[in-house]
């Protein structure tokens, strides 16, 4: 749900990553991620993650953002930690675990500052050595746009269609709610495709 | 700038929902009011050419809609009822924004027109709120803002109000009221014609009834075989002494 709004106003005035190109965001998590796994140490990950989430005030986007992403995250942390643990190495549980969260958060730095605007403006230039071969840059950055936009399109077809069952006192079965959950879905998508054409967005 | 409708028919499937529509609109305020079904919004999509007619033609300003879709859309900004289907970016002002991206305007020039629409319509402090957690009535007027900032020369609106509630009905038939530009407005809201210069009536796929607002929704009414007062958003029926067909004060 909160997906699409991943975008975080800074609040305050070391809004530093705000005023970042988003281009060399991107390339700094990459260059970051592949020096995490690359020295795949016990000590460095949990302390990356640990970086990472201080990083957040540092940044003015407010501790919340970086718990919000911790919580998204826990369940798979807490599995895949288990699940080394029991295999007898605890070490390979903090590396991978630490490892994980630090990534997860730089990537939340990278998305809770940059709009997704700037973003598509990126991936626009991005793919225009595409254009080439006969894709359209502009519909390559459209298309991710849509695909952020359908999160809440598909979450809102799903509470809907939950709330009619739910309501109409069906209980069980939930696999009876495929159906209207993809007929919502495909009507949404129906109405957004005529006012993008409305729009000339296109 | 003038609408053309010559003898346009469309049918769904084989069932006509225009019939042989003869039309020229180059009024500012045109109004279309009928019953569900009666073909309000077939008419108002052959506009700005999201129905293309299967006879006849549809001309804006000389511009066959078959022909010059991607220029009609250019002059003919359209707003649908429901305003989240129309939302295509996650903030408010990234909504607004997309629709200059092909405009060829420089960057600082997109973000003043997008600044000042927003300003327009109240949403100025919603700038980067997320568009889908708006209100009803807030987000009807971003999708007014979003189709406004491209500064279309006609607004067409099919049902714009159908999902608000009193006050917001007001605020956007007001802003539409308010509009420079030429309005073409389908509605199921009697009030919000009020004081328009033309107001249609359809039935059944043709236009049965050309004129003024009062003279219209009586002739309307009268074809419901309902009371003025029971379409009123307020609710003539029922309490008090119930008013006759043509009781209906703009
Ligand atoms: N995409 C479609 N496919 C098939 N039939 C359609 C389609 N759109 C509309 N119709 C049919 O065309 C007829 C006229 O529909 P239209 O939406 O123009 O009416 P309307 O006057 O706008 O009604 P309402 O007041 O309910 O919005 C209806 O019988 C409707 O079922
Ligand atoms: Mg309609």
């Amino acid at each position: 749900m909160t997906m699409a709004a991943l975008y975080v106003p800074a609040r305050s005035r070391r809004a530093v990553l705000h005023r970042l190109p988003a281009g060399a965001k991107l390339l700094a998590l990459l260059v970051a991620v592949c020096a995490l796994v690359a020295a795949a140490d016990t000590a460095v990950a949990p302390a990356s993650a640990a970086a990472a989430a201080l990083l957040h005030p540092l940044c003015g986007l407010g501790v919340r953002t970086a718990l919000r992403t911790l919580r998204a995250l826990a369940p798979f942390l807490a599995a895949i930690a288990l699940f080394q643990w029991l295999a007898g190495d605890w070490q390979a549980a903090a590396r991978v675990s630490g490892q994980l969260a630090a990534a997860a958060l730089l990537a939340a730095l990278v998305t809770a500052s940059t709009r997704v605007s700037e973003m598509l403006d990126l991936f626009e230039r991005l793919a225009r050595p595409l254009a080439r071969f006969g894709a359209n840059p502009r519909r390559v950055a459209l298309v991710l746009a849509l695909t952020i936009r359908c999160i809440p399109l598909v979450a809102s077809a799903w509470r809907a269609s939950r709330e009619a069952y739910i309501a109409r006192g069906l209980r069980g079965r939930p696999d009876a709610m495929v159906v209207p959950v993809i007929v919502g879905m495909l009507r949404s998508a129906d109405a957004l495709g005529e006012a993008l054409t409305a729009r000339g967005i296109d | 700038m003038t609408l053309r409708l010559e003898r346009v028919s469309h049918a769904y499937d084989g069932r006509p929902v225009l019939r042989d529509v003869d039309l020229e609109l180059s009024e500012h305020r045109i109004g279309l009011i009928g019953a569900n079904g009666s073909g309000k919004s077939t008419l108002a999509r052959t506009l700005n050419g999201l129905v293309l007619p299967d006879s006849g033609r549809v001309l804006v300003d000389g511009l066959d809609t078959r022909r010059h879709a991607r220029e009609i859309r250019r002059r003919v900004g359209f707003v649908f009822s429901d305003a989240s289907a129309q939302i295509v970016m996650p903030t408010v002002a990234e909504d607004v924004a997309i629709g200059l991206r092909r405009s060829g305007l420089g960057a600082a020039e997109q973000r003043a027109r997008v600044e000042a629409v927003l300003e327009r319509h109240g949403l100025a402090g919603h700038r980067d709120h997320p568009a889908h957690l708006l209100s009803g009535g807030q987000r009807q007027m971003l999708a007014l803002a979003s189709v406004l900032v491209t500064e279309p020369e006609v607004l067409v609106c099919d049902e714009p109000t159908t999902l608000l509630d009193l006050r917001n009905t007001a605020v956007v038939a007001q802003a539409l009221r308010e509009l420079p530009q030429q309005v073409v407005l389908a509605t199921h809201h009697l009030d919000t014609v009020s004081g328009f210069d033309r107001v249609l009536v359809m039935d059944d796929g043709r236009v049965v009834f050309d004129g003024a607002p009062a003279d219209a929704v009586a002739h309307y009414t009268a074809l419901m075989g309902v009371d003025a007062g029971a379409a009123r958003p307020d609710g003539g029926a029922g309490s008090g002494p119930r008013r006759s067909g043509g009781g209906y004060r703009p």
